[in-house]
């Protein structure tokens, strides 16, 4: 695949991003590691929007939108006509995980469950960021959004945790499931081309962190990005045939390092310090910790 | 010719027409039909790939996607399968991707019925799909070869209904002369798209247009609606040419040239309404049908044209449009517009109610008295 990869980029600047946009960096990437030979699906949001304004394009491969929560299913169509007429290009969906977590898991399920060889990535930017930041199933316990405000009834934010997608799509009998994070360009990479060099449904989903709908400097998407690792909030691992393998494993820092540079989470902190809250978003990082063993040196217990 | 039940008489006639991705999913009364074509795939009868989805809303979804690939598909549905694939059929023609379905017209719920009615398709009247009423199986069978070729013509690329009336036609056994396969390869010519996705020369679908744009695209659309109109009539010449059977007409005038008072239907009851009229003329009455075949385009200037002379039209609707009649009529009533004629709605077998010919003698009753506009048949005893 390398010698087919391009020296220019295939998704070219000028799209209408916000400045430090994760799900941005994240198509980059993809294209990158793709190269030409590649059809791309999308979903409505935030990266369809920013990226496709008729009668401007920044996808220099072919690429469709049709709806919200088909793209899974388009997939399984424009797979099949390829097979019928002995193409080969690779297919690759790229969705918001609004469009993966909650509306689009019927056409998704369909699609795995039949096996199609496409590769299906969810940029996972927390929330439905083209509509306003509203909650979604990947919005983490805690995090305010337009639809999980914090108020006077509700101190704490989003109620509910982060829905376990790809363990949904391991259990579908995906080869290959995988998380990453635009912190670690080059596994994104690896992992996008391992992904479309395996035969049947693959399913990544990449930590895009998102400035505006998160609330934090455009510059710090990276460290923003970096810190959900750090801290074990966001892990990056593999699972080949529905069994984790490689884990990528940190020296843990507390997640209030995580929380506090993020307006999402200002509530934890202000007006007054909401310690049980934050004990709970801690638990939640280190059973992530426990499950994938990703300490690489046991810190001492938090009190 | 052979005796045979409309659904399958669909499925060998699609057979014929190639589709390469077939998906569909399971939904009274159209089964038999992905049934048969599925069958026809595993026997190695028909090369395609069938797609077994998970919903209607994915059928469609997957033969955009197949289509905008390049490929030539197919899907059959009705009833609430085409309202769960109301938002794909409005994106498809948005799309211009020339999806053929064909639809055994169903009622929707609530309250559930699985009879025949037109509610499903007139639902979606707005979608950019065309729309064709078949009277009988031989028709709805010739239908689909016309409507893939038009809906491929690199002027029109719009997908379209196929429509034929559930249970009352799909389920029954009538004689149909289906073409063999080297008469259908001789009428409709492999699939050309226009566009399709190709990593050799990349294009983005599916974009988003602002203010400045969208206008533009919805007016592309209706033009091509409108251009529909000859693709269909040059469509049905040919098949007319080759076939010897004759569906060149948006409309079909029955016994209408010194009629007083017509009326107007789409799909398998002009059958019925044609016996009527023929016991109606026997006993003097001065009567005839105007069928419509094509409801999208709305064939409006040709039934100006075919209702000349006439002074009292009542239109059968199979469908009702709450809160404001039926569809058709609405749209007859506009059509005929400062003609004075007189126009008269008459809402009928709902949700498979039957209808005899008594009560379409009974309905031109009423038109005569200028009574219309109103439900017909209603069982007041339990209201
Ligand atoms: C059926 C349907 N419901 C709702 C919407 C409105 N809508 C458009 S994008 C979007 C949210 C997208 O969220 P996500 O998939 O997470 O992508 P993001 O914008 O965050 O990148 C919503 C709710 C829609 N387009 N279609
Ligand atoms: S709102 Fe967030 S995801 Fe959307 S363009 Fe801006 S930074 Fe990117
Ligand atoms: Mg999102």
């Amino acid at each position: 695949m390398a010698d087919e990869k391009q020296e220019c980029e295939l998704f070219s600047a000028g799209h209408r991003a916000c400045g430090g946009c994760g799900p941005a960096l994240a198509a980059r990437l993809l294209l990158r590691a793709t190269g030409k030979n590649v059809i791309v699906v999308a979903s409505t949001g935030c990266m369809e929007v920013f990226s496709t304004p008729y009668p401007e394009t920044a996808w220099e491969v072919p690429w469709i939108h049709s709806l919200f929560e088909n793209a899974a299913a388009v997939a399984s169509g424009i797979e099949a006509s390829l097979k019928k007429q002995g193409r080969n290009e690779k297919i690759v969906c790229i969705c918001g995980d609004g469009a993966t977590f909650d509306i689009g898991v019927l056409c998704i399920s369909g699609a795995f469950e039949r096996g199609h060889d496409i590769t299906y990535i969810c940029y996972d930017n927390e929330a439905y960021m083209n509509t306003g930041i509203q909650r979604s199933g990947a919005t983490p316990y805690g995090a305010s959004t337009t639809t999980s405000p914090t108020g006077t009834c509700a101190p704490g934010g989003n109620p509910l945790p982060k829905k376990d997608m790809p363990a949904i799509l391991a259990a579908h009998g995906a080869p290959y499931v995988a998380t990453s994070s635009i912190a670690y360009p080059n596994d994104f990479v690896k992992k996008v081309e391992r992904a479309i060099n395996t035969p049947g449904p693959c399913y990544i989903q990449v930590h895009t962190p998102c400035c505006t709908g998160w609330g934090f400097e455009s510059r710090d998407t990276i460290a923003i990005s970096k810190l959900a690792i750090d801290t074990g909030l966001w892990v990056n691992y593999e699972m080949v045939n529905g069994v984790v393998e490689k884990a990528k494993k940190v020296r843990r820092k507390l997640v209030e390092e995580y929380l506090e540079k993020q307006k999402r989470f200002r509530h934890l902190f202000r007006p007054a310090r909401q310690d049980a809250e934050i004990a709970k978003i801690q638990a939640i990082a280190d059973a992530n910790a426990e499950k994938f063993g990703i300490d690489i040196k046991l810190r001492k217990p938090a009190e | 010719m052979e005796i045979m039940e409309g659904s399958h008489a669909v499925a060998e006639i699609v057979k014929r027409c190639r589709p390469q991705v077939v998906s569909a999913y399971p939904i009274t009364p159209q089964t038999h039909i992905v049934e048969d074509l599925a069958q026809m795939v595993a026997n190695c009868e028909l090369d395609a790939e069938y797609i077994t989805v998970e919903s209607e809303f994915s059928a469609l979804s997957a033969c955009l996607g197949a289509s905008a690939a390049g490929s030539r598909t197919y899907s059959a549905t009705t009833s609430q399968g085409l309202i769960l694939m109301a938002e794909v059929c409005f994106n498809a023609a948005g799309m211009r991707l020339p999806i053929v379905m064909t639809i055994a017209n169903r009622s929707l719920g609530a309250p559930l019925s699985i009879w025949n009615d037109q509610q499903d398709t007139i639902a979606l009247r707005d979608s950019g799909w065309l729309q064709f009423y078949a009277e009988d199986n031989q028709e709805t069978a010739d239908l689909h070869m016309i409507t893939y070729k038009v809906c491929e013509d690199h002027d029109i690329l719009l997908p379209a209904f196929v429509c034929f009336d559930g249970f009352i036609l799909t389920h029954t056994y009538e004689p149909v002369d289906l073409p063999s396969q080297e008469e259908v390869d001789a009428y409709l010519p492999a699939f050309t798209p226009y566009h399709r996705l190709d990593a050799a020369k990349p294009l983005s679908m599916g974009m988003y247009a602002t203010p400045d744009y969208y206008m533009e695209f919805r007016y592309e659309i209706d033009r091509a609606m409108y251009r529909a109109r000859d693709a269909f009539i040059k469509a049905g010449r040919e098949f007319n040419e080759q076939f010897g059977r004759d569906y060149s007409g948006l409309v079909e005038e029955y016994r209408l040239d010194d009629a007083d008072i017509a009326l107007i239907a789409m799909g398998s009851i002009c059958g019925t309404v044609k016996d009527a009229v023929d016991e109606m003329r026997a006993a003097g009455k001065k009567v005839g049908l105007l069928k419509i075949r094509t409801y999208r385009p709305f064939p409006g200037p040709e039934i100006v044209e075919a209702l000349k002379g006439v002074s009292t039209v009542a239109v059968l609707d199979k469908n009702i449009s709450l809160g404001n009649g039926g569809a058709v009529g609405t749209e007859v009533k506009s059509a005929l517009y400062g003609t004075g004629i007189s126009v008269y709605d008459y809402i009928i077998a709902l949700g498979g109610r039957d209808v005899r010919k008594r009560d379409i003698a009974a309905v031109v009753d009423l038109a005569e008295k200028g009574e219309g506009d109103m439900f017909y048949g209603l069982r007041t005893e339990v209201l």
